[in-house]
């Protein structure tokens, strides 16, 4: 019976790979769970939401996966998840047909640039940070801080918060090519522990290890974003493939609600949509919110 | 004569048993074949696009020096110059073998020849020790201990070929030590014997003979450890930089391919130019495996111990 051992293990291991694997089909097929994939900015939200929202209706599960922004769009796009999530505009991003995804749009979320502690600047005019990024300045004496070299750090080209910040903040410039990194979690601990560093990120990333630049004199603060003084921030977009039905629907129902927006939306750093006083559109054009509408 | 007869005409149950386990081979190797086969066939695919669909030529592609996939240049051609992470990837790979080998050789001879007690006692579960520890906390030490260390010492921001180089020098020094002490391991000990007996010192016969009878075990175990530097993503990309740049300097930003590739992957949308282009870095690294695999096959040939 000795020379049976193998073959039972093999045996025994098909059999449960075969389980595993009929397991996932049931689950997938009982339409009780949705998949979310896409920017990794705009992920934390809606895992909080979707967590909140499975404790709340049992038996549903919201599965939420990062990915970045293009990955959200073209697995959307494919119909290969219920949702898209990104940063920006489908209309920005290239090879995606924009005109068969509905947008849904859950929050703002506000871009600062931010600098190692020690460069003694705390302020610069969008000129100089337009000359900071294509590189005509190089150091920081030149505004009237420290005698440090300027050490520029990028987010991987094509992510959504430097697509944002080259448009909002170099005016459409391309940053000069230099240090890139894939998260923003990286870039902060970078910008704090590199001297002379500056890169950018998002309002809930700043902690007390990095310091962020006010520009032309506006602070980066969420009331300047909502009366549109700080420009360069963008909408948290959840696109679906068409419009939205059955549990998807209502998970983005939810993820508008009063609720989700007032408690979660701006614990985590995001600007709820119902705060801004003003609305933007794909090319830019403002245009203010009368209150109470 | 009937039962006889019949018995020696049907299968006995040994055979059948041996059918039954004949089958189940057959069957994991065509498993592991079929997928061999559909990964590179996928790669190919998407990494070929790049050259076929969008009309690149290879020659750009591998000369050129601008990474930029989603902008033109100014004759109207995608940027999609790969020189950058290709000669990033080499030094890398090349310096760090450079510094491991010594040290691995050392240690394995250590192991081997001169304390063989104290070797599998202390440097044998060190060694395996290293061998289990995770990229990404080599990545963070990386940049938390060697990334500011260069900064003070060669100046610079710290990020570059160098720190990426002492990063991925501690990650294959296992590898090469542990395929060393095998190599010298299984070299005969009639061959200490005879060259002791002939009068030679401890050091002559390690010099002379031991390490001569194992070069090509050693250029193996060389070639495994730069197979893992060229493939290794995490721990690269966090001290590196990630500046798609010429490299300069050995502190200036640069990147490697697998670097590259695993920051823009997600940011770019299938079937598009820029996804195209990062799945011709895969093939080129998919390719450069192949190389080093075939590397190692040629020198276990060439060298083995007439």
């Amino acid at each position: 019976m000795m020379r049976k051992g193998p073959l039972v293990l093999v045996g025994g291991i098909l059999t449960v790979m075969l389980l595993v694997l009929s397991g996932c089909e049931t689950q997938s097929s009982s339409g009780k769970s949705i998949t979310i994939v896409g920017s990794t900015a705009l992920q934390p939200l809606v895992e909080a939401a979707g967590e909140q929202y499975g404790t709340e209706n049992v038996g549903v599960f919201v599965n939420v996966q990062g990915g970045g922004s293009g990955t959200g769009l073209s697995q959307v796009q494919e119909k290969a998840v219920s949702i898209g999530n990104s940063d920006v505009f489908a209309e920005e991003k290239k090879g995606i047909d924009a005109s068969k995804l509905v947008d849904h749009q859950v929050g703002v979320v506000g871009i600062t640039p931010v600098v190692n502690k020690d460069v003694g600047v705390k302020n610069v005019s969008k000129k100089q940070l337009i000359a900071i990024f294509t590189g005509k300045l190089t150091n920081w004496k030149q505004l009237g801080g420290e005698d440090l070299p300027i050490v520029l750090l990028n987010r991987a080209t094509g992510s959504g918060t430097r697509l944002t910040f080259e448009k909002w903040g170099l005016d459409g410039q391309q940053s000069k090519d230099a240090q890139e990194q894939d998260s923003t979690g990286m870039v902060r601990q970078i910008v704090g522990s590199t001297p002379g560093a500056i890169s950018y990120m998002a309002f809930s990333y700043v902690d007390k290890t990095v310091d962020s630049l006010s520009v032309d004199n506006v602070k980066p603060t969420e009331s300047n974003v909502a009366s549109n003084k700080w420009k360069i921030w963008s909408y948290e977009h959840m696109y679906t493939n068409g419009a939205p039905t059955g549990l998807t629907k209502q998970f983005l129902d939810y993820m508008t609600s009063d609720k989700i927006q007032k408690q979660v939306v701006s614990k985590l750093g995001y600007i709820p949509t119902t705060q801004m006083e003003v609305k933007r559109s794909v090319d830019g054009k403002i245009i203010a919110i009368k209150k109470g509408m | 004569m009937d039962p006889i007869r019949e018995s020696l005409l049907k299968k006995s149950k040994a055979s059948k048993l041996e059918m039954r386990g004949k089958i189940i081979t057959y069957f994991c190797i065509g498993l592991i074949v079929a997928i061999v086969l559909a990964i590179f066939y996928f790669v190919a695919s998407k990494g070929l696009a790049t050259f076929f669909t969008d009309k690149v030529s290879i020659k750009d592609f591998l000369l050129g020096k601008s990474w930029n996939p989603g902008t033109l240049d100014k004759s109207g051609k995608p940027e999609v110059g790969a020189l950058p992470m290709i000669s990033g990837s080499f030094f890398v790979t090349f310096l760090s073998a450079l510094i491991a080998t010594p040290f691995a050789i050392g240690t394995a001879i250590f192991m081997v020849e001169i304390s063989p007690n104290k070797g599998s006692r202390i440097l044998q579960p060190v060694t395996e020790l290293l061998v289990g520890i995770p990229s990404v906390v080599y990545g963070f030490i990386g940049l938390s201990v060697v990334v500011p260390f260069v900064r003070s010492i060669f100046g610079g921001t710290g990020f570059g070929i160098l720190s990426g180089t002492f990063v991925l020098f501690v990650m294959i020094l296992p590898t090469v030590t542990s395929m060393t002490v095998d190599t010298l391991k299984s070299v005969p000990r009639y061959y200490r014997e005879a060259s002791l007996a002939l009068g030679a010192t401890r050091w002559q016969t390690i010099y002379k003979v031991i390490l001569r009878a194992a070069t090509p075990g050693i250029m193996t175990a060389v070639v495994f450890g730069m197979a893992r530097a060229f493939g290794e993503a995490l721990a690269v990309q966090m001290v590196i930089g990630n500046a798609s740049l010429m490299p300069s300097s050995l502190i200036t930003p640069s990147s490697t391919l697998t670097s590259i590739l695993t920051m823009g992957i997600g940011n770019t949308v299938m079937g598009s130019l820029e996804n195209n282009a990062l799945w011709s870095l895969a093939l080129i690294l998919l390719l450069m495996s192949l190389f080093f695999n075939m590397v190692v096959r040629v020198i276990g040939k060439r060298g083995a111990l007439k």
